[in-house]
């Protein structure tokens, strides 16, 4: 059974999954970056993708596939046909920059799904890039978190944009949809709501 | 004080339900320990040596005496009669059981509180000055503002998980008592050329093991755009913060690592995006916030009162008390009071029920039901009248709530260390209880004067020791306690960061440490001229002399 939560006109339900997620094969070694370096992600000592990973990637040959962003950008061509049809969407790792994606795909409403990797729940990240695909780059379509995704972030992930949760493994999606709506009056204009809980209620003089 | 309206009130109320909800499944082992973890914290709940450590938000240090009761009566109930304040103007309960806070935010829910962000990474208690809304020097009450901040950083999904905690404090005084200089954002209100209503916003500021003082990174900011400005200031810092080494992912870092003016740069990038945005204040939510923080109903009083004059002449105790613990105010006739968590031989901060309950009382009779706790960890009586100072005097007093040295050496900041902390390298209560039984005698804590003396059981400095005019560090050398020492921190406009002076020393060294830093200072200062000014104008180096004199401590 799919552990997908999926929001679709305004209701939370588990739902099948008709993507497939391409992978990155493994590396040998893994590169940790130092602060002061000039690229900024670096700061964050997160491992890169390779040149041989990129090129070792295994796309299928049919169906709708979620294909990393190093292998959407340096791969392109290679897609462009099943771009062109919708059955190609993207997923970033939460140190990746959504620059790199817009360079290649500046309409980002030609993709069906973005997706974003949470290799640690605790990474908040995955906020900012959802909030910034959706108010900075216009973004439309299903925005999907999938990684250590558990039910006591579904809120904010919520919040921050996302409409689709991949729920680890491990844990009940169906219990999962009621964190949804943990809270029903939040403060702050967010994706969500963009209007703060003052523009939306009269709260009094 | 800020009145909880439906809205507030729902949401710390499903607070609880999710929280309680997040327990059970912890305790039904639905949760493992590292994904319990941040969902703890982010509720003030840590799990400490004897066991958890539950910490309750005082939003910006204003508390009424139906809270205080409150917490006094959650202390008796599901503590052991007491709690401490902490640096951060918050209420620390150091032994509640683990099952029971669910039970506890219950309770503190019907006050209108909660320990929503007082831990974990996330944007913690806004903090402020303690004479907020009274002090003669204040240019702009940021209260309501601060209010605003409140809510708005309340679960605020974007910034639920930063790299690292985030703290931001407000001040809108021309001496800054805020520490605005060492909080990841610090935000200084002040009046324009225009008399309109500025913030300038000071970033990357904090103690730690990387002490550094904040830069400014905006001169001029208009107050309706504090909201989507931090948002710019913390976007920035989610994205592009260290996320793989907990010592080096505090903002300070970050601005520093790319320094000041690429990191304003990427915040004023950012800012374009969202400045205007739904997330402006409008004038009509601050002035409905404003509503709450409007002056009290004062008298109209002569600044003066006979019988307080009086007894200020007849009773050298209460004179002693008066000239360190009452403190000026904007409205003629009221005084500020501190009353003193910092009895000589007691753990600084802490407060038990019973002197809980006599403080909300005093609150009640003679301060329109309202107090504050302050950074350096006492609580304050804000309005009280001149002819009311010597009652309070004589019923804080039979508290032990009296002692007279606010300012003083022995009104110690110190963290919960060693007896408490998980964390720690050495012991800190002991040390300032040792120190203030050396002290002992008031007229010479009076003749020493203004002085800030600072403890912190390890490098996480929650006890400010940087900024301390002594700073004293808990150390481990080889599993054993050891202290190290600084001199000439200072908090305020003119904030630094204190100098190690030598090789640390052990626990029954320090009061003789203090004792001969204080020396030099008696023989060398000026008269008026204040501990940290003499340490300021002759550098650290005679007091160095003067402690490592005899007895050489070997490193
Ligand atoms: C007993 C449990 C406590 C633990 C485990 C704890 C832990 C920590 C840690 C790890 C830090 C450093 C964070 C960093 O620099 O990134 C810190 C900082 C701090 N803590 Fe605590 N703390 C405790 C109690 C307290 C208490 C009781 C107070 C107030 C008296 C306090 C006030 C502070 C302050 C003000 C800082 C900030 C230093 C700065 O500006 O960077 N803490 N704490
Ligand atoms: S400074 Fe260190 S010992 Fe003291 S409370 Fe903070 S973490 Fe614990």
């Amino acid at each position: 059974m799919s552990n997908l939560v999926k929001i679709e006109n305004g209701i939370a339900a588990v739902a099948a999954d008709d993507w497939t997620l391409v992978q990155l094969p493994a590396t040998q070694v893994e590169e940790r970056k130092q602060a002061g370096k000039v690229v900024l992600f670096k700061l964050t000592g997160e491992s890169t993708v390779t040149e041989e990973q990129i090129a070792d990637t295994v796309i299928p040959a049919t169906g709708k596939i979620i294909v990393p962003l190093s292998v959407f950008v340096e791969r392109n061509n290679e897609l462009a046909s099943r771009i062109a049809q919708g059955e190609v969407g993207v997923w970033l790792a939460t140190h990746e920059l959504l620059e790199y994606l817009i360079q290649q795909q500046a309409d980002l409403n030609v993709l069906p799904i973005i997706a974003v990797f949470v290799e640690r729940f605790a990474d908040g990240r995955i906020f900012s890039l959802g909030t910034l695909l959706r108010t900075r780059y216009g973004y439309k379509n299903e925005l999907r978190a999938f990684g250590d995704v558990l039910r006591d972030q579904l809120f904010f992930l919520k919040r921050s944009g996302y409409t689709s949760f991949m729920i680890r493994k491990d844990r009940s999606a169906t219990d999962a949809i009621a964190s949804l709506n943990d809270f029903s009056k939040p403060y702050q204009g967010a994706v969500d709501e963009p209007k703060p809980v003052f523009r939306r209620y009269n709260r009094g003089a | 004080m800020y009145k909880y309206d439906e809205i507030d009130q729902q949401i710390v109320d499903e607070r609880v339900a999710q929280y309680r909800d997040q327990v059970r499944r912890y305790l039904a082992g639905e949760l493992s320990e590292d994904e319990f973890r941040p969902l703890r914290l982010q509720n003030g709940l840590y799990i400490q040596r004897h066991a958890p450590m539950l910490r309750i938000a005082v939003p910006y240090g204003m508390l009424s005496s139906k809270q205080l009761r409150k917490l006094g009566d959650i202390a008796k109930k599901y503590d052991r009669g007491y709690g401490h304040f902490s640096t951060r103007q918050n209420l620390q309960l150091n032994w509640p059981k683990l099952e029971s806070t669910p039970d506890i935010l219950a309770e503190l829910a019907t006050v209108e509180m909660h320990a929503i962000q007082t831990s974990g990474n996330c944007i913690r208690n806004i903090t402020t000055d303690q004479f907020v809304g009274i002090a003669p020097d204040e240019v702009i009450d940021p209260r309501a503002i601060a209010e605003i901040m409140r809510q708005w950083s309340t679960f605020h999904p974007e910034f639920a998980l930063l790299p690292r905690k985030f703290k931001i404090a407000v001040s809108g005084t021309q001496q800054d008592r805020a520490i605005v200089q060492a909080h990841d954002i610090g935000l200084e209100f002040y009046r324009d050329a225009n008399n309109k209503v500025a913030i300038k916003v000071w970033v990357g500021g904090g103690l730690g093991r990387t002490p550094i003082l904040g830069s400014v990174i905006r001169e001029h900011l208009d107050w309706q755009h504090a909201l989507t400005y931090c948002e710019a200031i913390i976007r920035v810092y989610n994205l592009h913060g260290r996320r793989d080494n907990m010592y080096k992912a505090r903002i300070k870092i970050l601005s520093k690592a790319i320094g000041i003016n690429e990191f304003r740069n990427q915040v004023e990038a950012e800012w374009t995006h969202l400045k205007d945005g739904a997330n402006t204040i409008t004038e009509e939510e601050l002035a409905r916030v404003s509503k709450h923080f409007e002056a009290m109903p004062y008298e109209n009083l002569p600044d003066q009162d006979a019988g307080f004059d009086a007894a200020l002449a007849n009773n050298p105790a209460f004179a002693a008390w008066a000239k360190r613990s009452i403190h000026p105010h904007k409205q003629p006739g009221y005084r500020a009071v501190t009353l003193s968590l910092k009895p000589h031989g007691s753990a600084p901060g802490d407060i038990t029920s019973e002197q809980m309950w006599a403080v909300a009382d005093l609150a009640d009779e003679y301060s329109f039901g309202e107090l504050r706790s302050s950074h350096e960890q006492n609580l304050i009586l804000a309005d009280v009248k001149l002819s009311d100072l010597f009652a309070v005097w004589e019923k804080a007093k039979a508290q032990g709530l009296a002692t007279p040295n606010i300012g003083l050496l022995t009104d110690i900041i110190c963290c919960p260390g060693g007896d408490f902390c998980s964390l720690a390298n050495a012991k800190s209560i002991p040390i300032a209880k040792a120190i203030q039984m050396q002290f002992d005698d008031l007229d010479y804590l009076h003749d020493i004067g203004d002085i800030e003396l600072n403890i912190s059981g390890c490098m996480n400095a929650c006890g400010h020791h940087h900024v301390g005019h002594i700073g004293i560090l808990g150390v481990d050398k080889d599993g054993s306690e050891w202290y190290q020492v600084t001199i000439g921190g200072k908090q305020g406009n003119d904030a630094s960061i204190g100098t190690v002076i030598g090789p640390s020393f052990s626990a029954e060294e320090m009061p003789g440490v203090i004792q001969k830093l204080i020396e030099v200072y008696i023989k060398e200062r000026t008269p008026e001229e204040r501990f940290i000014d003499t340490v300021r104008r002759l550098g650290a180096v005679p007091f160095k002399k003067h402690v490592y004199a005899k007895d050489e401590v070997s490193a």
